[in-house]
């Protein structure tokens, strides 16, 4: 069968660029991500530099409008959406006892796709200004005639960077589905997985309408087409819905896995089994498909009428409930238990009262004359910082905390750790709570500058403090990283923090092929039941044999590379002068994309086998 | 009216939120409401923080009991008992939440109605769902409601009077009666608002929303575009003027007048000229004669602000025109940077003479 082995003298470049392990491919994942949430922060700190005081010229209007733009964009796009893949790639494979993603190839390619769709829109810099339309770009501010190639690059960007992300998440769907062990029946997965597995059917329900939407507005603004433009007998508000019919669920696709994070540390940390399990994975289905329920919440001054305005009010209010279910599952279980405060558990018991101030506005808002208040203000910039930094990051910042000692074998210094923690709760806060109020005063979202007078001064300028407070924290974190991988201590257990699932019965560093004996689960938390009922090790499901591993391969990254041509080629078509035919670019990256799939397809690759001698000699290294 | 103000003390904002509305003449915050609408709309955010004061206040009590209480000291390896739930508690924080969203959807959807209610003539015509209410509607509001359609451009107003007369960037509305907007965009969206008076509703090209809006003292009311449009969106301001009936009644009055040419051989005159040499007339109407590219100027020298934003002097009206991209990236006026002196002196001074509160 093996009709090719792994080679040991390959560069560390070339095992990077080809790798198929989803732990390495993890690890890329959490740098792409950590690169341009720091890209991304950084063009935050610009825009409060110029709302420090009234009437700033720090900024023009139109790099203000480029930056809010790409700070929204690549937030959401390309820092939380790895990042969540960085933890889902890593930690779903070894929670489930399964030896790699159904797909590992596909793992692969979607990663390497996604990074360079991000990298197309970040080059749009360089040819003249990024998209400035915000986020949501709305048309008709972001068609052909007021806005310029900087939405090019956003509409193909994100297109390209699209596709990585679905590819991924059917991977997800599958691997959980098919790939656990034996006795780990859907009702003994870890949350986190079950968050994996909502979050990765809800991006194949709304990628997909993204995808549409995007090629839509391609279609209107490379090839002249009409779809959202009203002269010509479009429809402005069609695109409002194509978006946020995606745009809602990206919310829970975000913030959902971070529940899942939460949902592992706080038992974790306080010894005790997540309070109300049953209700915990019901809370997250009802809130999945409530998601796609509640769209137009985000369009209640569109003028769609009272009617739909009132159901859509209703649909909203509703996923109140399910989140609280959640909330008050966190505090119970808590309650009763024995807590650990290091910095995971900071960041992990934070969030609850966090969330539930960002989750109270929300209902606020979901109150449609209200809303007529509240709407495109700076209580909604509020409001949504609350749920994506309070909740998501603050998720993210305890799953690093929790997760490092298994991806880099050793623990980030818990000292500077809890001086993050604090930096950054005490400057979000600062941030963000004032805001609300702002809003109220009457000062509209996406404003670059604002008028002396309308006493709004001292709120921005606390604001902006606040914000600055919150890059230090950053700062202190990747202070935090460098610092720890030269001092701190290499972990040499399994379970440093006397943790609960499976993945802390692998030994650290994990193998490349996780488990080598696939595990019995015997229980929900199976770790934590086999150091209490059984001797502390898994029982295997498998006598111990050879292990059939995939090959790496370069063809992932160079499918990406060619859809990043081909989309620079689209982009082309649109600038003035270009030094080659755009058709020669859009035909190399076509030939590049397809040729490769050609070669995947028509070349045998059975993998390799790890004799089984050699496993032997490896889990005795380990153990 | 403002009773229920009262209610705001025992928040712990409520000092800093009383302080701020008092901020300035124009009136902005929407913390400090001057209609029915915007009275509703504050009155309803506040009952929905009282509900949701109640669940942060049970949330933060159980969590900081939790944190306080159940710390494992050190050396302590005991493992705590392992709960799976409880049917009971999951039962109450599921329904107690359920009581308290119908507490707040019942005046969501009943307000929702309240502020949608279509203009008396406008609803007339179309109403089948709402026929009766929209009739009573018309039987109080009589047939002279006022309705004027909004277009929002990049980056200013248009307010298009019943009688004919187009004002630019400063709408005048007569006190204590509900005044209905039709609205609509020219170019992108914008969105239409006056937090003292109401919520705000979108300016969609090729789509006509509407929305009332009533003041109740007479006063300057500032509006804000809310939906991003360009990157001179945080400049698109606007005024509310509310006035008596009487003196609104003047007001139309004169701006519904013939223009009254200035005096011959006056500087103003020579302005006039330059205005129309100059091609100033070709976007910018002066009492209904010339074309709506631009602000109608008809009533500019009663204006406080340039452009919605600038200060009115005669040293920034001549920046202004000389080079309007560098207060307004964006706009759409043409600059005149090498106009002489001399034309721009008259100029200013035509422009400076285009009032109807004079004329009262």
């Amino acid at each position: 069968m093996a009709t090719a082995t792994a080679t040991k003298d390959k560069s560390v470049l070339w095992d990077w660029l080809t790798t198929v392990d989803h732990k390495k491919l993890a690890v890329l994942y959490l740098i792409a991500g950590t690169l341009f949430f720091v890209k991304a922060g950084m063009m935050a700190l610009f825009m409060r530099i110029q709302l420090m005081s009234a009437e700033n010229d720090f900024l023009t209007g139109q790099t203000f409008n480029e930056l809010i733009t790409m700070h929204g964009t690549i937030m959401l796009f390309l820092a939380a959406t790895p990042l969540i893949f960085a933890f889902m790639n890593f930690v779903i494979p070894l929670q489930i006892g399964a030896r790699d993603v159904a797909f590992p190839f596909v793992n692969a390619l979607g990663f390497w796709i996604f990074f360079f769709g991000g990298l197309l829109l970040s080059v749009s810099w360089f040819f003249g200004g990024g998209p400035d339309a915000g986020w949501t770009a709305y048309v008709p501010l972001s068609s052909g005639e007021y806005a310029d190639l900087g939405l090019d690059f956003y509409v193909v960007g994100l297109q390209v960077s699209g596709i990585g992300t679905l590819v991924s998440a059917i991977n997800f769907i599958v691997t959980i589905i098919n790939m656990r062990a034996p006795g780990m029946t859907m009702m003994r997965m870890p949350l986190f997985c079950w968050t994996g597995l909502v979050v990765s059917i809800l991006i194949v329900f709304a990628f997909t309408p993204l995808a549409a939407g995007l090629a839509l507005l391609m279609l209107d603004r490379i090839f002249g087409g009409q779809f959202f433009i009203p002269d010509m007998g479009g429809n402005a508000v069609l695109w409002q819905h194509i978006f946020w019919i995606f745009g809602h669920p990206e919310v829970y696709i975000l913030v959902l896995p971070a529940f899942g994070i939460i949902s592992e540390v706080i038992p974790a940390f306080s010894r005790k089994r997540l309070f109300g399990y049953t209700a915990m994975v019901f809370a997250t289905l009802v809130i999945a498909f409530l998601g796609f329920m509640v769209w137009v919440h985000h369009m209640f001054t569109v003028g769609l009428g009272p009617i739909t305005n009132s159901v859509f009010a209703i649909a909203t209010m509703g996923i109140a409930v399910p989140t609280g279910i959640k909330i008050f599952n966190w505090l119970f279980t808590m309650w009763g238990g024995k807590i650990t405060f290091n910095t995971a558990m900071l960041c992990a018991s934070s969030f609850v009262p966090t969330f539930v101030l960002g989750g109270v506005t929300g209902v606020m808002l979901a109150m449609v004359p209200v809303d007529y208040l509240y709407h495109d203000t700076y209580f909604v910039v509020a409001h949504f910082h609350y749920i994506i930094i309070g909740g998501i990051v603050l998720g993210l910042l305890a799953g690093t905390y929790y997760w490092y000692p298994k991806m880099f074998g050793h623990k980030l210094n818990e000292k500077l750790g809890i001086l993050m923690f604090w930096l950054f709760y005490i400057g979000f806060h600062m941030t963000f709570f004032i805001q609300h109020i702002l809003g109220l005063i009457g000062m509209p979202r996406r404003v670059y500058t604002y008028l002396e007078g309308q006493g709004m001064e001292t709120m921005n300028l606390v604001s902006s403090i606040g914000s600055f407070v919150m890059g230090a924290a950053i700062l202190v974190l990747i202070i935090n990283v460098v610092y720890s991988a030269f001092n701190s201590e290499r972990i040499t257990v399994n379970d440093p923090w006397d943790a609960r699932t499976l993945e802390w019965s692998t030994p650290t560093p994990i193998p490349e092929y996780n488990f080598a004996q696939t595990p019995q689960v015997r229980s929900l938390d199976p770790w934590f039941y086999e150091k209490v009922h059984g001797d502390g090790t898994m029982k295997p499901a498998e006598p111990m044999t050879d292990i059939h591993m995939p090959n790496g391969s370069i063809l992932p990254f160079v499918i990406g590379l060619g859809l990043f041509i081909w989309g620079f080629g689209m982009i082309m078509i649109n600038m003035d002068d270009t030094i080659v035919p755009p058709f020669l670019v859009i035909g190399t990256g076509v030939i590049l994309t397809f040729g490769s799939m050609l070669i995947r397809s028509i070349k045998e690759d059975h993998g390799y086998h790890i004799p089984l001698e050699q496993v032997k000699k490896i889990e005795k290294e380990v153990s | 009216m403002k009773g229920r103000k009262g209610l705001l003390r025992f928040l712990p904002l409520s000092a800093m939120l009383l302080f701020l509305a008092g901020c300035g003449e124009d009136r902005l915050t929407a913390l400090d409401p001057y209609g029915p609408q915007a009275q509703w709309i504050f009155d309803n955010m506040i009952l929905s923080l009282y509900v949701m004061a109640l669940v942060i206040i049970v949330v933060f009590t159980l969590f900081f009991i939790a944190v306080v209480k159940f710390r494992r000291k050190p050396g302590d390896d005991e493992i705590p008992k392992q709960v799976e739930g409880s049917k009971t508690l999951e039962l109450t924080w599921t329904i107690i939440p359920i009581i308290l969203l119908v507490i707040l959807a019942v005046p969501t959807i009943a307000g929702t109605y309240y502020l949608a209610e279509e203009a008396p003539e406008a609803a007339g015509s179309s109403g089948e769902e709402e026929g009766e209410e929209a009739e009573e509607a018309a039987a109080e509001e009589g047939e002279d409601a006022v309705v004027i359609d909004v277009t929002g451009h990049q980056y200013w107003w248009q307010f298009d009077y019943p009688e004919g007369f187009t004002a630019g960037n400063e709408v005048y509305i007569p006190v204590d009666e509900k005044v209905w907007f039709n609205v609509t965009g020219n170019d992108v969206i914008h969105s239409f608002w006056v937090p003292a008076l109401g919520g705000k509703i979108d300016t969609i090209p090729g789509v006509e929303n509407s929305l009332w809006l009533q003041a109740d003292e007479p006063g300057v009311y500032k509006g804000k575009c809310a939906e991003l449009c360009g990157p001179s969106h945080a400049l698109m301001d606007f005024k509310v003027v509310a006035l008596e009936r009487d003196e609104y009644d003047a007001w139309v009055d004169s701006m519904s007048q013939e223009e009254e040419a200035p005096e011959e051989n006056s500087v103003a005159a020579e302005g006039r000229q330059v205005f129309e040499d100059q091609g100033c007339i070709g976007c910018h109407a002066v009492e209904g004669q010339g074309s709506a590219q631009g602000p109608a100027l008809t009533n500019f020298a009663d204006r406080e602000y340039i452009a919605g934003v600038i200060d009115f002097n005669n040293e920034n009206l001549e920046e202004w025109i000389r080079d309007p991209q560098s207060f307004k990236q964006g706009n759409n006026m043409q600059p005149y940077p090498d106009m002489s002196d001399e034309d721009m002196e008259a100029i200013i001074e035509y422009l400076n003479t285009l009032s109807v509160e004079d004329e009262e």
